[in-house]
């Protein structure tokens, strides 16, 4: 597996992590979605509770080459609030479903929320300086008698400590009947798409009374409703492209080019079951839970609940890579059903960084995705090498916290005698779900937000 | 050393399988499926309606409404619900955690 050895293989460190130690979690704690911002300065996380928490990094302290910036607190705000539609007598959650920042394009950052309903639009903005020597003002606020002015003066900006301000600039509201489940940014950096189980509406950044809807798969009778879309995602170059994927183990790739309404999909990917390997939790399985493109868009991603597969937008009718993420829990099927484990939605990411060697995707076949990552239980992580075929699995734990100290690889024992560091699958804790993971765009930097707390690991620098 | 052979034979998820349907034998005939689907779609419904809250008061003007049983989650079926039995959202007033 990785980190044995060979020049190439990313060693990973503990670098920081955030968030309460006690074990008693509350609900509002709980995260639901991270995310790096295009530079990777940047880093956000949204909770249960409705709030989001932006780390910013250091600038790297020139004496301190073994490592790079630390993250701290940047902002934080409450970015949505608990609802109850009246109407519907549907109650509305306030857990943020997905954050995605914008590029930047001035001096302030940009990012969208979404809960169930509602997107957001923020503007983060520093201010650092303040108007000072007013006239009419006395410096804490309270007028001045204007009598009392005997001389003028121009008023002057003064340095202030900084401070961050978030503010929502945009409320996309009212398009959604159902559950938003993705937010994607498209490459024009003027559009956006959200999806929830039925539909996909296609939104301009600046107006929010409107949208469009681009994908219907609500049946005339409800009672023939036999699929639900799970994620969508603009393809990053193309911007007519999306994909979407669904409870089925499809994905749908669109071209908004074709028509308005894209219920026909351009290419549908799927691959071909075994029949006699089908059984009662065969489709619950396969339900795709995120799909992300590769940095040039010639691969997807998507995760189901056992698997992550690699396909070429050029192939349709089966993955090029499949790699196991816990296969050892295809025996455990039965319990994980009872206690809705089965149903747990983990996301995947591609490697940030290795843009090195992306000239080689010219010749040969897109190797600028070398590893993808993804999540699993017991607040273990697994981490693929799509080129050496080698995988490994770490773990988020404090007690692994010392920094610049290589993360010692686990291992799950299946069946048998169990070796001694191993840990055998009835011990796993399935109540330690890792289902969200970030990875910086430029460095190896990755964040992993376990069940209330945020790890953050770096990869060991000579 | 032949039930070792059988148990081969099976994949794992046809064993879970059986597993699954020996507990629950009137578990839905299709597989995976409308079932999840339909659950997934409802999330959050709440079935408080103050139309029949209103005609229930008025209609039993001496008597005490029934309120909902232990389980205060579930305010359906034959008991009227009332808004003291509707779990209160609260927003998260308190700062992140993860800022802390």
């Amino acid at each position: 597996f990785l980190g044995a050895g060979g020049g190439n293989d990313i060693q990973w460190c503990f670098s920081q992590v955030k968030g309460a130690v006690d074990d008693d979690v509350a609900e509002a704690d709980i995260i639901s979605t991270v995310e790096f911002n295009h530079s990777g300065e940047l880093l956000a996380t949204g909770d249960k509770g409705g709030r989001v928490v932006i780390f910013q990094q250091e600038q790297e302290n020139k004496t301190q080459s073994h490592s790079r910036g630390e993250y701290n607190v940047y902002s934080t705000f409450q970015s949505h609030e608990p609802e109850f539609d009246y109407l519907k007598s549907l109650e509305i959650e306030e857990k943020i479903n997905k954050i995605r920042w914008l590029p930047q394009k001035n001096a302030a950052q940009f990012l969208l929320s979404t809960n169930d309903k509602t997107i957001k639009l923020w503007k983060i903005s520093e201010r650092d300086k303040r108007p000072e020597g007013y006239n009419l003002k006395e410096e804490d606020g309270r007028y001045r008698d204007p009598t009392t002015v005997t001389t003028l003066r121009v008023p002057v900006f003064r340095p202030m400590d900084l401070m961050v301000e978030a503010s929502p600039r945009r409320i996309f509201a009212n398009a959604h009947t159902y559950h938003i489940n993705s937010i994607s940014i498209n490459s024009d950096y003027e559009t956006y798409l959200s999806a929830d189980d039925l539909r996909i509406n296609l939104w301009h950044l600046e107006i929010t009374d409107r949208s469009f809807n681009i994908v219907d798969i609500k049946p005339a009778n409800m009672e023939e409703l036999t699929e639900v879309i799970t994620a969508a995602e603009f393809h990053p170059n193309s911007c007519s492209t999306f994909v979407y994927s669904s409870s089925k183990g499809t994905i749908r790739l669109c071209d908004m080019r074709a028509s308005a309404l894209c219920d026909r999909h351009s290419k549908l990917f799927e691959e071909p079951e075994d029949p006699s390997n089908r059984s009662f939790f065969s489709e619950i399985i396969s339900s795709i839970s995120d799909v992300k493109f590769s940095h040039s868009g010639r691969y997807m991603m998507t995760r189901d609940y056992l698997s992550v597969k690699i396909w070429d937008l050029n192939m349709e009718n089966r993955p090029v890579e499949t790699y196991q993420v816990h296969e050892y829990l295809r025996s455990k099927l039965c319990s994980l059903y009872e206690n809705d484990c089965i149903f747990d939605k983990f996301e995947c990411c591609w490697n940030g960084s290795d843009r090195q060697v992306e000239f080689l995707s010219l010749c040969t076949s897109d190797l600028s995705k070398l590893i993808v990552m993804t999540g699993s239980y017991n607040n273990f992580f697994r981490m693929f090498d799509r080129n050496t075929k080698r995988d490994i699995t770490l773990e988020a734990s404090r007690e692994n916290n010392k920094p610049r100290t290589v993360l010692k690889p686990r291992k799950v024992c299946a069946s048998g005698k169990r070796k001694k560091d191993e840990i055998s699958v009835d011990s796993l804790d399935f109540n330690k779900k890792i289902l969200h993971t970030a990875w910086h765009p430029k460095e190896n930097i990755i964040a992993v937000a376990t069940t209330n707390n945020l790890y953050i690991f770096q990869d060991k620098m000579n | 050393q032949d039930t070792q052979e059988k148990d081969k034979a099976i994949p794992p998820e046809r064993a879970e399988e059986a597993k699954l349907k020996a507990k629950y034998p009137t578990l839905g005939q299709k597989p995976g499926g409308s079932d999840f689907l339909m659950k997934r779609l409802q999330k959050g419904q709440k079935y408080f309606d103050s139309g029949d809250y209103n005609m229930a008061k008025a209609k039993m003007k001496n008597k005490q409404l029934p309120s909902a049983g232990p389980d205060k989650n579930l305010v359906t079926g034959d008991h009227i619900p009332t808004p003291q039995d509707l779990p209160q959202r609260k927003s998260s007033l308190v700062t992140s955690k993860l800022a802390g």
